[in-house]
């Protein structure tokens, strides 16, 4: 590794080092009862013996696969609609309340229904996660769509472009942007609404058992699932981050 | 000489949250095949309205705007643009840029002789060092340069061009002013240029048409009298010097009369 990377990585790993010793400073100052806050080595041991022995891998992976499967339904289906909403104006002035109005439901408030609707098995999670990344995808989609200048469509007619090439051309380029800036947006609030989705009686996943040891106040649990979600979500946003570096070198970004 | 283009008693005005915009107003005039029309007047006077009505992307509010014989319907590859804002389509190098248009169906162009069109315009426009570059890495003549190429490659018969040289240094734009010259002698093109130098117009043009601050009135329309092919020489002429500070003047006339129009928004006690 060279100097620059070095320093980078340093640069990283400082606000954690920071955080870490705000943590031990907060359990020993003696404001807080110590019982209250599992020390960060307590916490990294429990890690361990959950990994080894409770099997949090497979808690892991059914988290991952469920907001996997959440967003890539959601974003499937995000994408051709955010697409005909920014598209056509029409579409949008039709469809814009009612989709402010649906995003703007927590998705939480909807477990209730969702489990007399479609009970308490996969497909509840499911339906949760697709909502939310769908609503939050698809905003994001229309948005970025409806900003595309004319300009370019109007090189390519100048150069005999026909419909089909416009869009083949023109417009699949320009959309691919927003839909990577959608896949993000769906990915982060996916995430945030696993837990919810997971307090339907799930037997796995992290939100499931944060869910289980907060009945019986196993903190050092708890902040073993907070962690996990939250290096998770960071590690599918890097790569997001690295995938989207890489179909858009093209783009002029202030920060490369 | 046949009529290509005619733009019959046209005018446009654009709906604004302050009410009607008057941009053209009763315009007529016609460009013959073979024409080369430079269009000079103050800024923001509706110049560039008035090209994308040909251009096929604005309609007239009262008035007719013709090409070949028929109401312009919308843009068509044989009314080649180079825009103003260049246009450079970001997510393709350059070269893939200049290739664009070769690889549409409309212009009939076989995959074997797109690779030797590219390399040739990649050539003229001094851009060969550049073929696998972004446009993000490029700089604003180079975007310019390449704005150009990309519309010569598919070889339209009637070129529109906003400003093509604009953002040129004096070296670079007086060799694409030579280049142009040179192609339209070779392929015989027809071509309305827009632009804000009395001496690229002259230089360029066989008709030079003036027009008023906005809305967009015509105030003159001077015939060139230098026989193509031209070159620099005729810019020592005594002729070109008359004309040019006929030009000059009522160029500077129409300025005024606009900055006369602002003068409200302006510095006043
Ligand atoms: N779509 C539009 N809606 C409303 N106003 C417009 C529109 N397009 C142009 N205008 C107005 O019309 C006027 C003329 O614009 P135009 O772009 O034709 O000027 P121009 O002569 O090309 O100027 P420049 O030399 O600076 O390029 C401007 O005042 C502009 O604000
Ligand atoms: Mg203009």
């Amino acid at each position: 590794m060279n100097g620059a990377g070095l320093r980078r990585l340093g640069l990283g790993l400082i606000p954690w080092i920071g955080a870490i010793l705000l943590w031990y400073t907060v359990r020993w100052s003696g404001f807080v009862n110590v019982s209250l806050i599992p020390a960060p080595h307590q916490v990294a041991a429990k890690f361990f013996e959950l990994l080894t022995r409770e099997g949090l891998l497979i808690d892991v992976f059914a988290s991952t696969r469920r907001v996997f499967l959440g967003v890539a339904l959601g974003i499937l289906v995000a994408v051709p609609v955010g697409f005909l909403l920014g598209w056509y104006r029409p579409a949008r002035t039709f469809a814009d309340p009612m989709i402010n109005f649906f995003r703007a439901l927590p998705p939480i408030a909807l477990i209730p229904l969702v489990i007399v609707y479609f009970g308490v098995d996969e497909l509840a999670k499911l339906v949760i996660l697709f909502y939310a990344s769908f609503f939050s995808g698809v905003i994001v989609m229309y948005e970025g769509v409806s900003q595309i200048t004319p300009l370019y469509i109007r090189v390519a007619q100048t150069l005999g472009a026909n419909q089909a090439e416009i869009f083949r051309k023109v417009i699949i380029p320009l959309t691919v942007p927003h839909i990577l800036t959608a896949l993000r947006v769906a990915l982060g609030v996916a995430w945030a609404t696993l837990v919810a989705s997971e307090l339907i009686a799930a037997q796995r996943g992290l939100g499931a058992m944060i869910q289980n040891a907060s009945t019986y106040f196993l903190l050092d649990v708890i902040y073993v699932g907070i962690i996990c979600i939250g290096l998770i979500a960071l590690i599918m946003d890097l790569i997001l981050r690295k995938v989207t570096a890489r179909l858009l070198v093209w783009q002029d970004r202030a920060i490369a | 000489m046949s009529t290509r283009a005619q733009f019959d008693k046209v005018s446009l005005s654009f709906e604004t949250p302050k009410g009607r915009l008057n941009v053209v107003e009763d315009v007529s005039y016609d460009i013959n095949d073979g024409d080369f029309i430079a269009v000079i007047g103050p800024s923001g006077c509706g110049k560039t309205t008035m090209m994308s009505m040909l251009a096929g992307f604005q309609k007239p509010t009262t008035g007719k705007v013709l090409f070949d014989g028929r109401p312009v319907a919308g843009p068509g590859p044989e009314r080649g643009v180079i825009f103003q804002e260049y246009g450079v389509f970001p997510w393709l190098t350059v070269k893939q840029n200049i290739a664009f248009g070769l690889t549409l169906n409309a212009n009939h162009v076989p995959t074997a002789e797109r690779d030797a069109i590219c390399e040739h315009y990649l050539g003229l426009m001094g851009l060969s060092d550049f073929a696998n570059s972004w446009p993000k890495h490029l700089s604003g003549g180079m975007r310019q340069r390449l704005a150009i190429a990309r519309a010569y490659a598919v070889k339209p018969q009637f070129l529109l061009m906003d400003e093509p040289f604009g953002a040129l240094d004096a070296q670079t734009r007086s060799n694409m002013q030579n280049l142009l010259l040179k192609v339209l002698e070779t392929e015989g093109k027809t071509v309305m240029l827009i632009t804000h130098s009395v001496e690229e117009a002259i230089y360029l043009a066989s008709r030079i048409v003036v027009v008023t601050a906005r809305p967009a009135r015509i105030k003159e329309i001077i015939d060139v009298p230098f026989a193509y092919p031209r070159d620099e020489s005729i810019q020592e002429r005594p002729e070109f010097a008359e004309l040019r500070s006929h030009i000059r003047q009522l160029v500077m006339d129409e300025y005024r009369a606009q900055q006369a129009q602002m003068r409200p928004v302006s510095f006043s006690e």
